[in-house]
């Protein structure tokens, strides 16, 4: 492994952690716009937030266990491996090899496994409501991304995320049908599990209907800050795995390191066409109530499993 | 094999109308339905114009022309005026679980993917592999009809249908004769108004357009 690639590895790790809070705050403000208000504090208002709370000192419930301690640290640590794992610039990072699309599914579990047992931790009402619904989402999600990275994984005969990329970007040119179908059952997916409008509010405190606020609301100072944080590397993580299967156009191939620039430019046009879009749908469409969410989610690994037929009708 | 350009644009088209197809069958608002129909219009009428392109068959390229007048236009148009003056355009149907729908969906597409499969090894057409999401479009537009109870969504449901028939001659033999064409073409337009009236009549005779009120035959 060459000193330069462990280099870009490390390029794309700190990137991926110090853009996270601005792709949240360009959703934000697309989102302000939108809806006709100025927006508070633009786009670096996420990273505000961030160090406020960094600033303040934390409070912990007398009860708190040990759990209720490491779990931020856990899900900041899970996801921003998770972010960094995804194939963004080039796909040939000594990291690489470690890119398969079941161990990136993994991750995501274990982050929401211990984030619901944090919840739960310390025993209030709204904490063990929000981690029953969070792993109400979370088990009709898996099934239904793991189906879609199987749509992916058959064209490309690969669950490494580095081949899949490299067949469907540096291949020849092929219209995939399946891929339709996997990619508006992905766009739900995403909705569902970064606690987007149709399924959850993330900018409300409102008892009956949220979802992941409600499981972080003993969270104060240092430990909320880190579970925010994770929040936007997440997102940055889904966008980045979606680009990476159905846009992977412009990633730099391997041993190209004049592709780079060219790389970073397209990612940055993609990611902002994606905050903007997602904004968007945020804007036109109303929250769901919570029994509705199975259905949402039933449809998405539906459309998921019709990917994976089309495939074998249309493309084999 | 590589498979040729058009035919991935065609197969693009054949998943998006399965898609739409899908769309409907989970679609609780009319006005939604409707829009959804003329979209399923204007992607019958691509995917004919690509067939026709690529196999030359100058005759499909009339039946793209009529499909994009009579499906994406006419028909949507006499639609929304039927649901503006039957002030039923907010109507939203309450329909009762919708995730088993879709199941029974899913095993009507894979019913009929198995069911085509031997058809299209035997077809030279560029659009043989389309022809199974073809019979799951018409079967999953009679599902459809099944399961709504109220008369505008059957109806939609019914005119979905017959653009799954067409898709399917379309993949299967490249169209049928214009002459058979322009007969459905007609039986579906005179079909349209006919329905239209009797929507009316089914109104004044019974308040309601849930044809469930219909099933009883004599008032007791």
């Amino acid at each position: 492994m060459s000193f330069s690639a462990i280099f870009l590895q490390l390029i794309q790790n700190l990137l991926v952690l110090l853009a996270a809070p601005l792709l949240l705050g360009w959703v934000n403000q697309c989102r302000a716009w939108m809806q006709g208000r100025r927006g508070a504090g633009g786009v670096l208002q996420p990273y505000r937030n961030l160090i406020k709370l960094f600033h303040k000192d934390a409070v912990l419930a007398n009860n708190a266990s040990p759990l209720f301690r490491v779990t931020p640290y856990i899900l900041f640590a899970c996801m921003w491996l998770a972010a960094a794992l995804v194939p963004v610039l080039a796909t040939n990072l000594p990291l690489s090899p470690a890119v398969d699309v079941i161990a990136l599914v993994g991750i995501f579990a274990l982050a929401r496994v211990f984030i619901a047992l944090a919840a739960m931790d310390i025993g209030t009402a709204f904490g063990s409501l929000g981690a029953r619904r969070e792993m109400l989402v979370g088990f009709l999600a898996e099934p239904a991304l793991l189906m879609v990275l199987f749509t992916a994984s058959t064209i490309s005969h690969s669950t490494s995320l580095i081949t899949i990329v490299e067949t469907l970007a540096h291949k020849q040119f092929m219209l995939y049908p399946s891929m339709a179908f996997a990619a508006v059952a992905f766009l739900m997916i995403l909705l569902a599990e970064n606690a987007r409008v149709p399924v959850d509010n993330p900018s409300t405190h409102l008892e009956l209907t949220m979802i992941h606020e409600a499981m972080i609301l003993e969270y104060s100072a240092r430990h909320l800050a880190l579970i925010e944080w994770a929040s936007t590397l997440k997102l940055l993580a889904y966008m980045t795995i979606g680009i990476a299967l159905f846009v992977p156009y412009g990633i730099a191939e391997a041993g190209n390191w004049g592709g780079l620039p060219l790389a970073v430019l397209l990612l940055t046009l993609k990611l902002l066409l994606g905050g903007a879009g997602l904004a968007l749908i945020e804007t036109v469409s109303a929250k769901m109530r919570i029994f509705r969410v199975p259905e949402f989610m039933g449809t998405a690994f539906l459309l998921a499993v019709l990917g994976l037929l089309t495939h074998f009708l249309l493309e084999v | 094999m590589p498979i040729p350009f058009s035919a991935q644009v065609i197969n693009m088209c054949a998943a998006l109308l399965l898609l739409i197809a899908f769309a409907m069958l989970s679609q609780r608002r009319v006005l939604s339905l409707i829009n959804l129909f003329a979209l399923q219009g204007l992607i019958l009428a691509v995917s004919t114009t690509v067939v026709a392109y690529s196999s030359n068959q100058h005759h499909l390229y009339y039946s793209a022309a009529l499909t994009l007048l009579l499906k994406a236009i006419v028909l949507p148009v006499i639609l929304y005026k039927l649901i503006h003056k039957l002030d039923i355009r907010w109507d939203v149907e309450t329909m009762f679980n919708i995730p088993t729908i879709m199941l029974v969906g899913l095993l009507l597409v894979v019913f009929s993917f198995n069911l085509a499969a031997p058809i299209s090894q035997m077809a030279g057409t560029i659009t043989k592999s389309t022809l199974g999401i073809a019979m799951a479009t018409v079967l999953l537009s009679f599902l459809m009809m099944i399961t709504r109870s109220k008369a505008v969504p059957q109806v939609i449901g019914f005119l979905a249908m017959e653009n799954g028939l067409f898709f399917a001659a379309t993949s299967a033999t490249y169209g049928m004769p214009m002459v058979v064409e322009m007969g459905i073409a007609l039986d579906v337009l005179i079909g349209m108004f006919i329905l239209g009236i009797f929507f009316f009549q089914i109104r004044t005779a019974f308040d309601s357009l849930d044809l469930a009120h219909m099933e009883k035959l004599k008032e007791d």
